[in-house]
Protein backbone atom coordinates (compact mmCIF):
# COMPACT_ATOMS: atom_id res chain seq x y z
CA UNK A 1 0.00 0.00 0.00
CA UNK A 2 1.10 3.53 -0.72
CA UNK A 3 -0.30 6.09 1.67
CA UNK A 4 -0.94 9.78 1.09
CA UNK A 5 -1.36 11.67 4.36
CA UNK A 6 -3.31 14.87 3.87
CA UNK A 7 -5.45 16.11 6.82
CA UNK A 8 -7.81 18.21 4.73
CA UNK A 9 -11.10 19.62 5.96
CA UNK A 10 -13.91 18.20 3.84
CA UNK A 11 -15.81 21.49 3.87
CA UNK A 12 -12.71 23.57 3.14
CA UNK A 13 -14.10 24.84 -0.17
CA UNK A 14 -17.28 26.02 1.54
CA UNK A 15 -15.26 27.69 4.32
CA UNK A 16 -13.12 29.54 1.76
CA UNK A 17 -16.15 30.99 0.01
CA UNK A 18 -17.70 31.81 3.41
CA UNK A 19 -14.56 33.81 4.25
CA UNK A 20 -14.97 35.76 1.02
CA UNK A 21 -18.63 36.47 1.86
CA UNK A 22 -17.55 37.58 5.35
CA UNK A 23 -14.95 39.96 3.87
CA UNK A 24 -17.63 41.41 1.59
CA UNK A 25 -19.96 42.01 4.57
CA UNK A 26 -17.12 43.67 6.48
CA UNK A 27 -16.23 45.89 3.53
CA UNK A 28 -19.83 47.15 3.36
CA UNK A 29 -20.35 47.31 7.15
CA UNK A 30 -23.19 44.78 6.98
CA UNK A 31 -24.32 42.66 9.92
CA UNK A 32 -25.17 39.27 8.39
CA UNK A 33 -27.42 36.87 10.28
CA UNK A 34 -27.90 33.20 9.46
CA UNK A 35 -31.44 32.44 10.63
CA UNK A 36 -31.91 28.74 11.35
CA UNK A 37 -34.67 26.53 12.80
CA UNK A 38 -36.70 23.43 12.11
CA UNK A 39 -39.50 23.82 9.51
CA UNK A 40 -42.41 25.91 10.75
CA UNK A 41 -40.73 27.42 13.81
CA UNK A 42 -41.49 30.91 12.51
CA UNK A 43 -38.34 32.17 10.77
CA UNK A 44 -40.22 34.03 8.04
CA UNK A 45 -42.70 35.46 10.55
CA UNK A 46 -39.79 36.69 12.69
CA UNK A 47 -38.35 38.40 9.59
CA UNK A 48 -41.73 40.01 8.87
CA UNK A 49 -42.12 41.35 12.42
CA UNK A 50 -38.50 42.53 12.38
CA UNK A 51 -38.99 44.40 9.10
CA UNK A 52 -42.19 46.01 10.41
CA UNK A 53 -40.34 47.32 13.41
CA UNK A 54 -36.88 48.11 12.04
CA UNK A 55 -37.62 48.83 8.37
CA UNK A 56 -37.47 52.58 8.95
CA UNK A 57 -34.37 52.59 11.16
CA UNK A 58 -32.14 50.11 9.37
CA UNK A 59 -31.65 49.17 5.75
CA UNK A 60 -32.34 45.43 5.77
CA UNK A 61 -32.11 42.93 2.91
CA UNK A 62 -33.14 39.28 2.96
CA UNK A 63 -31.86 36.12 1.30
CA UNK A 64 -34.48 33.36 1.41
CA UNK A 65 -33.44 29.72 1.24
CA UNK A 66 -36.05 27.08 0.52
CA UNK A 67 -36.13 23.57 -0.85
CA UNK A 68 -38.91 24.58 -3.25
CA UNK A 69 -41.10 27.62 -4.13
CA UNK A 70 -40.53 31.37 -3.70
CA UNK A 71 -43.43 31.80 -1.24
CA UNK A 72 -41.18 33.23 1.46
CA UNK A 73 -39.59 35.78 -0.90
CA UNK A 74 -43.11 36.90 -1.89
CA UNK A 75 -44.03 37.34 1.78
CA UNK A 76 -40.90 39.36 2.51
CA UNK A 77 -41.17 41.47 -0.69
CA UNK A 78 -44.39 43.00 0.69
CA UNK A 79 -42.17 44.96 3.07
CA UNK A 80 -40.37 46.64 0.15
CA UNK A 81 -36.92 45.39 1.03
CA UNK A 82 -34.41 43.79 -1.35
CA UNK A 83 -34.95 40.03 -1.34
CA UNK A 84 -33.34 37.18 -3.31
CA UNK A 85 -34.79 33.67 -3.23
CA UNK A 86 -32.50 30.65 -3.36
CA UNK A 87 -34.26 27.40 -4.28
CA UNK A 88 -32.08 24.46 -3.28
CA UNK A 89 -34.16 21.88 -5.25
CA UNK A 90 -34.02 19.29 -2.50
CA UNK A 91 -30.83 20.47 -0.78
CA UNK A 92 -31.34 20.45 2.98
CA UNK A 93 -29.15 23.48 3.79
CA UNK A 94 -27.64 26.62 2.26
CA UNK A 95 -23.98 26.58 1.27
CA UNK A 96 -21.65 29.58 1.06
CA UNK A 97 -21.56 29.42 -2.74
CA UNK A 98 -25.34 29.75 -3.02
CA UNK A 99 -25.22 32.83 -0.79
CA UNK A 100 -22.32 34.23 -2.82
CA UNK A 101 -24.44 33.90 -5.98
CA UNK A 102 -27.40 35.55 -4.25
CA UNK A 103 -25.19 38.45 -3.11
CA UNK A 104 -24.10 39.05 -6.72
CA UNK A 105 -27.76 39.84 -7.53
CA UNK A 106 -28.01 42.38 -4.72
CA UNK A 107 -26.88 45.97 -4.26
CA UNK A 108 -24.98 45.81 -0.97
CA UNK A 109 -24.26 49.55 -0.79
CA UNK A 110 -25.92 51.22 2.20
CA UNK A 111 -27.20 47.99 3.74
CA UNK A 112 -27.05 47.67 7.54
CA UNK A 113 -28.35 44.14 8.06
CA UNK A 114 -28.63 41.07 5.85
CA UNK A 115 -30.89 38.28 7.10
CA UNK A 116 -30.22 34.92 5.47
CA UNK A 117 -33.14 32.57 6.11
CA UNK A 118 -31.75 29.06 5.93
CA UNK A 119 -33.65 25.92 4.95
CA UNK A 120 -35.77 24.62 7.85
CA UNK A 121 -33.52 21.99 9.44
CA UNK A 122 -31.77 21.82 12.81
CA UNK A 123 -29.03 19.43 11.64
CA UNK A 124 -27.26 20.19 8.37
CA UNK A 125 -27.14 24.03 8.38
CA UNK A 126 -25.02 23.87 11.56
CA UNK A 127 -22.08 22.58 9.49
CA UNK A 128 -22.08 25.17 6.73
CA UNK A 129 -20.56 28.57 7.41
CA UNK A 130 -22.15 31.14 5.09
CA UNK A 131 -19.92 34.04 6.16
CA UNK A 132 -22.44 35.33 8.70
CA UNK A 133 -21.55 37.27 11.84
CA UNK A 134 -23.78 34.97 13.85
CA UNK A 135 -26.36 32.23 13.71
CA UNK A 136 -29.76 33.07 15.17
CA UNK A 137 -31.72 29.94 16.03
CA UNK A 138 -35.50 30.06 16.31
CA UNK A 139 -37.04 27.35 18.48
CA UNK A 140 -40.80 27.38 18.88
CA UNK A 141 -42.48 26.22 22.06
CA UNK A 142 -44.55 23.67 20.09
CA UNK A 143 -41.37 21.72 19.36
CA UNK A 144 -40.75 20.92 23.04
CA UNK A 145 -38.26 22.06 25.65
CA UNK A 146 -35.81 19.16 25.04
CA UNK A 147 -34.75 20.23 21.53
CA UNK A 148 -31.50 22.02 22.52
CA UNK A 149 -30.24 18.74 24.01
CA UNK A 150 -31.25 16.79 20.90
CA UNK A 151 -29.57 19.17 18.45
CA UNK A 152 -26.52 20.35 20.43
CA UNK A 153 -24.41 21.25 17.41
CA UNK A 154 -26.84 23.91 16.24
CA UNK A 155 -27.32 25.46 19.66
CA UNK A 156 -23.59 25.34 20.36
CA UNK A 157 -22.91 27.24 17.11
CA UNK A 158 -25.61 29.87 17.57
CA UNK A 159 -25.23 33.25 19.28
CA UNK A 160 -28.90 34.08 19.72
CA UNK A 161 -31.95 31.95 20.57
CA UNK A 162 -35.45 33.19 19.87
CA UNK A 163 -37.99 31.12 21.82
CA UNK A 164 -40.91 31.69 19.48
CA UNK A 165 -44.69 31.09 19.80
CA UNK A 166 -44.33 31.97 23.48
CA UNK A 167 -48.04 32.89 23.51
CA UNK A 168 -48.93 29.18 23.06
CA UNK A 169 -47.27 28.02 26.29
CA UNK A 170 -50.57 27.75 28.25
CA UNK A 171 -51.74 25.07 25.79
CA UNK A 172 -48.51 23.08 25.62
CA UNK A 173 -46.47 20.66 27.63
CA UNK A 174 -43.43 22.88 27.23
CA UNK A 175 -41.72 24.72 30.07
CA UNK A 176 -39.86 27.80 28.76
CA UNK A 177 -37.59 27.81 31.85
CA UNK A 178 -36.54 24.20 31.12
CA UNK A 179 -36.07 25.03 27.44
CA UNK A 180 -33.80 27.95 28.31
CA UNK A 181 -31.83 26.03 30.90
CA UNK A 182 -31.31 23.18 28.39
CA UNK A 183 -30.11 25.69 25.79
CA UNK A 184 -27.73 27.36 28.25
CA UNK A 185 -26.34 23.97 29.25
CA UNK A 186 -25.26 23.51 25.63
CA UNK A 187 -24.15 27.12 25.18
CA UNK A 188 -23.94 29.46 28.19
CA UNK A 189 -23.17 32.43 25.92
CA UNK A 190 -26.56 32.31 24.15
CA UNK A 191 -28.51 35.57 24.09
CA UNK A 192 -32.15 34.53 24.57
CA UNK A 193 -35.38 36.35 23.68
CA UNK A 194 -38.94 35.04 24.10
CA UNK A 195 -41.05 36.08 21.13
CA UNK A 196 -44.48 35.75 19.58
CA UNK A 197 -45.21 36.84 16.03
CA UNK A 198 -48.96 36.75 16.80
CA UNK A 199 -49.00 38.97 19.89
CA UNK A 200 -45.68 40.74 19.11
CA UNK A 201 -44.43 39.83 22.59
CA UNK A 202 -40.66 40.22 22.85
CA UNK A 203 -40.28 41.57 19.31
CA UNK A 204 -39.34 45.04 20.62
CA UNK A 205 -36.58 43.56 22.80
CA UNK A 206 -35.17 41.45 19.97
CA UNK A 207 -35.32 44.36 17.51
CA UNK A 208 -33.73 46.75 20.02
CA UNK A 209 -30.83 44.35 20.45
CA UNK A 210 -30.53 43.86 16.66
CA UNK A 211 -30.63 47.61 16.02
CA UNK A 212 -27.77 48.18 18.41
CA UNK A 213 -25.73 45.34 16.88
CA UNK A 214 -26.44 46.59 13.35
CA UNK A 215 -25.42 50.15 14.23
CA UNK A 216 -22.18 48.89 15.77
CA UNK A 217 -21.30 46.91 12.62
CA UNK A 218 -21.88 49.80 10.21
CA UNK B 1 -29.04 14.27 3.88
CA UNK B 2 -26.06 16.59 3.69
CA UNK B 3 -23.91 13.44 3.88
CA UNK B 4 -24.27 13.31 0.09
CA UNK B 5 -22.56 16.68 -0.39
CA UNK B 6 -19.95 15.72 2.21
CA UNK B 7 -19.27 12.47 0.31
CA UNK B 8 -18.88 14.55 -2.86
CA UNK B 9 -16.43 16.79 -0.98
CA UNK B 10 -14.36 13.71 -0.10
CA UNK B 11 -14.35 12.57 -3.74
CA UNK B 12 -13.23 16.08 -4.80
CA UNK B 13 -10.34 16.02 -2.31
CA UNK B 14 -9.24 12.58 -3.57
CA UNK B 15 -9.22 14.06 -7.08
CA UNK B 16 -6.91 16.85 -5.94
CA UNK B 17 -4.31 14.46 -4.49
CA UNK B 18 -4.43 11.40 -6.71
CA UNK B 19 -3.48 11.71 -10.39
CA UNK B 20 -6.31 10.66 -12.72
CA UNK B 21 -4.41 7.56 -13.90
CA UNK B 22 -4.14 6.26 -10.32
CA UNK B 23 -7.67 6.96 -9.11
CA UNK B 24 -8.63 3.33 -9.82
CA UNK B 25 -5.92 2.21 -7.36
CA UNK B 26 -7.46 3.99 -4.39
CA UNK B 27 -8.52 1.32 -1.89
CA UNK B 28 -9.04 3.10 1.40
CA UNK B 29 -9.87 6.65 2.41
CA UNK B 30 -9.47 7.48 6.09
CA UNK B 31 -11.86 10.13 7.31
CA UNK B 32 -12.05 11.67 10.77
CA UNK B 33 -15.57 12.54 11.89
CA UNK B 34 -16.23 14.22 15.22
CA UNK B 35 -19.19 12.95 17.24
CA UNK B 36 -20.58 16.49 17.16
CA UNK B 37 -19.87 17.10 13.47
CA UNK B 38 -23.51 16.45 12.64
CA UNK B 39 -22.62 13.60 10.32
CA UNK B 40 -24.05 10.08 10.51
CA UNK B 41 -21.15 7.70 9.72
CA UNK B 42 -23.38 4.97 8.22
CA UNK B 43 -25.12 7.51 6.04
CA UNK B 44 -21.80 9.00 4.89
CA UNK B 45 -20.54 5.50 4.06
CA UNK B 46 -23.70 4.76 2.08
CA UNK B 47 -23.52 8.06 0.16
CA UNK B 48 -19.83 7.61 -0.64
CA UNK B 49 -20.57 4.14 -2.03
CA UNK B 50 -23.42 5.50 -4.14
CA UNK B 51 -21.28 8.30 -5.61
CA UNK B 52 -18.29 6.14 -6.57
CA UNK B 53 -20.40 3.29 -8.01
CA UNK B 54 -19.54 2.89 -11.69
CA UNK B 55 -16.59 5.31 -11.52
CA UNK B 56 -12.84 4.56 -11.52
CA UNK B 57 -12.91 5.14 -7.76
CA UNK B 58 -15.35 2.24 -7.20
CA UNK B 59 -12.89 0.04 -5.29
CA UNK B 60 -12.32 2.66 -2.60
CA UNK B 61 -13.73 2.10 0.88
CA UNK B 62 -14.23 4.64 3.61
CA UNK B 63 -12.66 4.12 7.00
CA UNK B 64 -14.42 6.45 9.40
CA UNK B 65 -12.67 7.27 12.65
CA UNK B 66 -15.07 8.86 15.13
CA UNK B 67 -13.53 11.32 17.57
CA UNK B 68 -15.16 12.01 20.95
CA UNK B 69 -16.19 15.47 22.08
CA UNK B 70 -13.57 17.04 24.35
CA UNK B 71 -13.67 20.45 25.97
CA UNK B 72 -11.30 22.74 27.82
CA UNK B 73 -12.41 24.91 30.72
CA UNK B 74 -11.64 28.62 30.27
CA UNK B 75 -11.61 29.13 34.04
CA UNK B 76 -9.29 26.36 35.29
CA UNK B 77 -7.85 24.84 32.11
CA UNK B 78 -9.16 21.32 32.73
CA UNK B 79 -9.51 19.20 29.58
CA UNK B 80 -12.39 16.72 29.78
CA UNK B 81 -14.59 14.41 27.73
CA UNK B 82 -18.09 15.78 27.20
CA UNK B 83 -20.73 13.16 27.90
CA UNK B 84 -24.48 13.57 27.51
CA UNK B 85 -23.95 17.07 26.10
CA UNK B 86 -22.89 18.38 29.52
CA UNK B 87 -20.63 21.31 28.64
CA UNK B 88 -19.69 21.93 32.27
CA UNK B 89 -16.22 21.63 33.80
CA UNK B 90 -16.15 18.57 36.10
CA UNK B 91 -13.47 20.21 38.29
CA UNK B 92 -14.63 23.79 38.92
CA UNK B 93 -18.20 23.68 37.60
CA UNK B 94 -17.73 26.51 35.09
CA UNK B 95 -19.86 26.47 31.93
CA UNK B 96 -17.36 28.65 30.09
CA UNK B 97 -15.74 25.85 28.12
CA UNK B 98 -14.57 25.59 24.53
CA UNK B 99 -14.87 22.50 22.38
CA UNK B 100 -11.36 21.40 21.40
CA UNK B 101 -12.27 18.23 19.49
CA UNK B 102 -15.31 16.36 18.30
CA UNK B 103 -16.40 18.67 15.49
CA UNK B 104 -13.78 17.54 12.94
CA UNK B 105 -14.65 16.52 9.42
CA UNK B 106 -11.39 15.72 7.68
CA UNK B 107 -9.88 13.48 5.07
CA UNK B 108 -6.79 12.12 6.81
CA UNK B 109 -5.24 9.53 4.51
CA UNK B 110 -5.64 7.97 1.10
CA UNK B 111 -4.28 4.46 0.51
CA UNK B 112 -3.50 3.15 -2.96
CA UNK B 113 -2.86 -0.45 -4.00
CA UNK B 114 0.76 -1.61 -4.26
CA UNK B 115 0.75 -2.46 -7.96
CA UNK B 116 0.88 1.03 -9.38
CA UNK B 117 1.83 2.93 -6.27
CA UNK B 118 5.36 3.43 -7.50
CA UNK B 119 4.08 5.53 -10.35
CA UNK B 120 3.14 8.34 -7.98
Amino acid sequence: MSIITIERKVLEKNDEIASRNRALFKQHGILALNLVSSPGAGKTSIIERTLERLGKDLKVAVVEGDVQTDYDAQRVARYHVPVVQIVTNGGCHLEAKLVQEALSQMDLGGLDVLIIENVGNLVCPANYDLGEAMKVVVLSTTEGDDKPLKYPNMFRNASVLLVNKIDLVPYLDCNPATLKSNALQINPHLQIFETSCTTNAGIADWCGWLKEKGARTS
Amino acid sequence: MHELSIAQGIVDIIGQYVPEAQVADVRLVKVRVGQMAGVVPDSLDFCFGAIIDGTPLRQARLHIEETPVRSQCAACGEVFAVEDVAFVCPVCGSGDVSVISGTELQVVEIELSERQAGAI
